[in-house]
């Protein structure tokens, strides 16, 4: 992390964070996970992870947004103030925490040639894909012909969340006007 | 919302150009950024905003509810379709090399049928997750 634009990104989306978890209006909330998508997908741009980065500035910054301001209509723009007490998730949060930071004390550090992510097939799919794919893009090579399988689970996943939402709130039982909003 | 000139004149310039860059996202994705998965997501953004602008009913006659559902299993269909062609063929599950003549040119092929599946299906989910949730119209 010693570039200095990586770091104020990292420093802003952690403000973000915080002004998402104070804010009371539900509606500035969601614009605040909004920016902090933008943010992330900026980040990854940093790190040349473009594929990445387009991914979450479309789904993070765009639809997500979206579906939680549809959400926000059908129920209420202000969070109702908490009566739970506060020091029990308070300990918890901080403690896992400091675990998910120890954990990262082993992990590699960002463009290391010799973690795990960089060692492995990685490095026979970048030398070998042209060859065997002839595409150029190596991102679209790993995600739709190394790992097809993959790739297949994801969508179903993606069509079972839609036949969910279908199942849920699918039908149009009520309120059958058709153009009111 | 539907009195806005503004709005309704910015849309309608923008729909179509949204549409484009989606499909224009999934086919070069092989050589640029971009894919199924995020082609789908632009192509549904075009929808979700004609939805915003012009009502729920104006997306309904532009596309049908019982076409999404249709389209969300044809994109799903048309993967798994191209996994069972391949092993017909007497290849593995997925093994485009057997698509074509030559093994490259059936990677373009398993490639691009498999990505425009995925970006059929993600398309469709996302249009009818947003209809589904905004057809509710608020509490009472």
């Amino acid at each position: 992390m010693t570039d200095p634009v990586l770091g104020a990104l990292f420093a802003m989306m952690i403000i973000i964070a915080l002004a998402a978890i104070r804010l009371t209006d539900l509606f500035a909330v969601v614009i605040m996970f909004s920016i902090y998508s933008v943010l992330a997908a900026s980040m990854f741009v940093m790190m040349d992870a473009i594929d990445v980065a387009f991914t979450e500035a479309a789904v993070g910054a765009g639809v997500s947004t979206i579906l939680m301001l549809a959400t926000l209509v059908l129920t209420d723009r202000w969070e109702r103030p908490s009566t739970h007490k506060k020091l029990l998730p308070l300990t918890v949060v901080t403690l896992t925490g400091a675990v998910l930071l120890y954990g990262t004390l082993d992990m590699p550090l960002f463009g290391d040639p010799d973690s795990p992510a960089n060692a492995g097939v990685a490095v026979r799919y970048l030398e070998q894909s042209y060859e065997e794919i002839h595409i150029p893009n190596v991102v679209t090579s790993v995600l739709a012909s190394y790992r097809g399988y993959d790739t297949f689970g994801e969508l179903t996943v993606i069509f079972t969340a839609g036949i969910g939402v279908l199942a849920l709130l699918g039908g149009r039982r009520r309120r059958d006007k058709g153009d009111d909003r | 919302m539907r009195i806005n000139p503004v709005l309704r004149v910015t849309s309608k310039i923008m729909i179509p150009m949204i549409l484009l860059f989606a499909l224009y996202v999934q086919f070069h994705g092989d050589f640029g950024p971009g894919g199924g998965f995020q082609a789908g997501v632009i192509f549904a953004s075009a929808f979700i905003l004609y939805a915003m602008v012009f009502g729920m009913g104006a997306v309904r006659r532009a596309m049908p509810e019982a076409a999404l559902k249709v389209a969300m299993s044809v994109g799903v269909f048309l993967f798994g379709g191209v996994g069972v062609v391949t092993m017909l063929l007497g290849g593995g599950y997925l093994d485009y090399n057997l698509l074509a003549a030559s093994p490259t040119d059936g990677q373009h092929l398993g490639i691009f049928l498999v990505e425009l599946g995925v970006g059929i299906t993600v398309a469709s989910v996302m249009i009818v997750v947003f209809v589904a949730f905004a057809s509710r119209g608020r509490r009472s």
